[in-house]
């Protein structure tokens, strides 16, 4: 018990961080129209791939001996990736179409 | 010099996600949202590889690598993402959630050596990494199940024998594994311990999606969407990055108060979902009636139904996922704008589950230049068809069905419907006679003011059309 207040108390910028981040998350969801979860759901898919970051830092400091870890990486360092660019490129993609539409109107 | 400017790309990267999350929320400016959330993206990565340094001061090492992985998958993103159909837009969702958690599961297995042997690491740190690997893991496994089955790689909704029990013992044997595994009760065979631990995750992820229904799919998706923004926040804690932190938060908390929303829209439980037996209840009904008699319908021809549609002065168009399937979005459109062009008042009802995703059917009907306001939503909609003479069904089933009305037995009982029945025809466009994704019997076909419309949605509304020119 100690060692988790502790913790928190070390961390208190942290925790901070996250209990805002937190209320920040469903502020910004619940005003959403229906019409547009799945871009939203695309969208919010493409930025958890910023765990690719993380990816990266393992790679970099992995030593370079160590095959394991670098073939591991660097399979990390793909996927993180395709999560990314993959993600904001489908979102783009369907966000496009609702853009059209009032070009398209006379 | 380097490290200061580092946290504060990471500060702007945050605001970025933050901002073009918030302005992904309305549909005039969601695309630009989406633009400012993956610069904020670009910043954070870029930041990374060349400010990064750890704590001994040593710049990132392996850079040749780095850049390799970032452009094999950023090829490979970006063709994947080009090349998909709008109808496959779930699917290729849920795979690219999975290479994220399978990123995330990674970064466990790689980490876990540096710390477990080092007698300084806490039990919060070590209790990070694990929660990063089991989440991570479960995620990647669970989308990938998830893909296969909308993909239709994977047909039927497994459900082993005591599958609660099975998957509850899964989840309290992962939860205590990661328990003494962070606490150092395990001193010999750690790595042996860890891989189980993986093993253990991997296995629930499979067994927790296996028996979904498919159209309790969006909400898992949702959901495995949120584990992964969870798993890349532990990420965040272990290197004391702020990116991953708040990236992941963000997904995290969002991603579950999304899963909640689409839960509400189908008026299902959460738990429901998880430990329910949507799809499956009604495995055994035989379209017809699983009584054994069968019951009749009618059946109605385009040139019939073309008179009909033209002398109507108000019809409501339910497009579905069979109609996406068919790629007919096209044309309906045409046949709207004839139509209308002939004074006929033409609206499509949207249900918020319609296609396999919430808002999928507006995307794909966006694709096709359908203007945004005849998509009228289904509280709004649900009072008019009493009013309107038509109603055309596109290839859907589950979602006018008024079994979820009246039927208390039916599995799908409670969900909110498009109350078409109250139309003074309804005419209903499907394949054949066979059960929707729910697996369950509508018993709308059979009704006195419905009839039937069988073939592929696209030809027979080609024909439509042509009918239509013709009068």
């Amino acid at each position: 018990m100690e060692q988790i207040l502790a913790f928190v108390y070390e961390n208190m910028d942290m925790v901070y961080i996250v209990i805002l981040s937190i209320i920040l998350g469903i502020e910004v969801i619940e005003s959403v129209p229906a019409v547009l979860h799945t871009p939203l759901m695309s969208g919010a898919n493409a930025i958890h791939g910023v765990v690719v970051v993380g990816a990266i830092i393992v790679m970099g400091t992995a030593s370079p001996d160590n095959y394991i870890a670098l073939t591991l990486g660097f399979l990390a360092v793909i996927l993180g990736t395709v999560n990314v660019v993959g993600g904001f490129v489908v979102t783009d993609r369907m966000l496009d179409m609702f853009k059209k539409k009032p070009a398209k109107k006379d | 010099m380097g490290e200061y400017i580092l946290e504060i790309a990471y500060l702007i990267a945050s605001v970025l996600y933050i901002y073009g999350l918030k302005m992904m929320s309305g549909p005039k400016t969601a695309r630009n949202g989406n633009l400012w959330a993956a610069s904020g993206m670009f910043i954070a990565i870029i930041a990374t590889i060349f400010l990064y340094t750890d704590g001994s001061g040593n710049h990132l090492t392996n850079l040749p690598w780095i850049g390799g992985g970032i452009a094999i998958g950023t090829i490979l993103g970006y063709m994947m993402a080009k090349k998909v159909q709008m109808t496959d837009m779930p699917q290729m969702v849920s795979l690219f959630n999975g290479m994220g958690g399978a990123c995330a599961a990674i970064i466990g297995i790689i980490e876990f050596p540096h710390y477990v042997h080092d007698p300084n690491a806490s039990f919060l740190i070590l209790l990070t990494i694990f929660a990063g690997l089991v989440i991570g893991s479960t995620s990647f496994a669970g989308s990938m199940v998830a893909f296969l089955k909308l993909n239709g790689n994977l047909k039927k909704d497994i459900r082993l024998p005591f599958y609660n029990v099975l998957n509850t013992g899964l989840i309290i044997a992962a939860v205590g594994l990661t328990i003494c595994l962070a606490g150092g009760h395990i001193h010999s065979n750690i790595e042996l311990w860890v891989y189980i631990l993986l093993g253990l995750s991997l296995s629930y992820g499979v067994l927790f999606v296996l028996p979904i229904g498919g159209a309790d799919m969006p909400v898992v998706i949702s959901l495995l969407n949120s584990f992964t923004g969870m798993a890349a926040a532990f990420g965040g804690f272990l290197y004391g990055n702020m990116a991953m932190l708040t990236g992941g938060i963000l997904v995290g908390s969002a991603g579950t108060i999304l899963t909640v929303v689409m839960c509400k829209g189908m008026n299902r439980s959460l738990t429901a979902v998880i430990f329910g037996a949507f799809g499956t209840g009604g495995k055994d009904v035989v379209a017809g009636g699983g009584d054994g008699t069968q019951k009749s319908y009618k059946q109605t021809n385009p040139s019939d139904l073309a008179v009909l549609l033209n002398y109507s002065s108000k019809v409501i168009i339910v497009p579905g996922y069979g109609l996406a399937v068919a790629q007919a979005q096209h044309v309906v459109n045409e046949m709207e704008n004839l139509l209308t062009s002939r004074g006929v008042e033409v609206k499509y009802a949207i249900h918020p589950v319609a296609g396999r995703m919430p808002g999928h059917m507006n995307v794909l009907l966006a694709e096709s230049n359908v203007e945004y306001d005849k998509l009228v939503e289904m509280e709004d909609i649900n009072p008019e068809f009493a009013t309107c003479d038509v109603v055309l069904v596109l290839g859907a089933n589950d979602v006018v069905n008024p079994a979820a009305k009246e039927d208390p037995a039916s599995p799908i009982f409670g969900m909110p419907i498009l109350t078409v029945e109250d139309a003074a025809h309804t005419v209903i466009n499907k394949r054949s006679m066979n059960v929707g994704y729910a697996g369950i019997d509508n018993d709308l076909f059979y009704r006195d003011k419905s009839s039937m419309l069988f073939g592929d949605a696209k030809k027979v509304l080609t024909e439509l059309v042509s009918e239509l020119k013709g009068l």
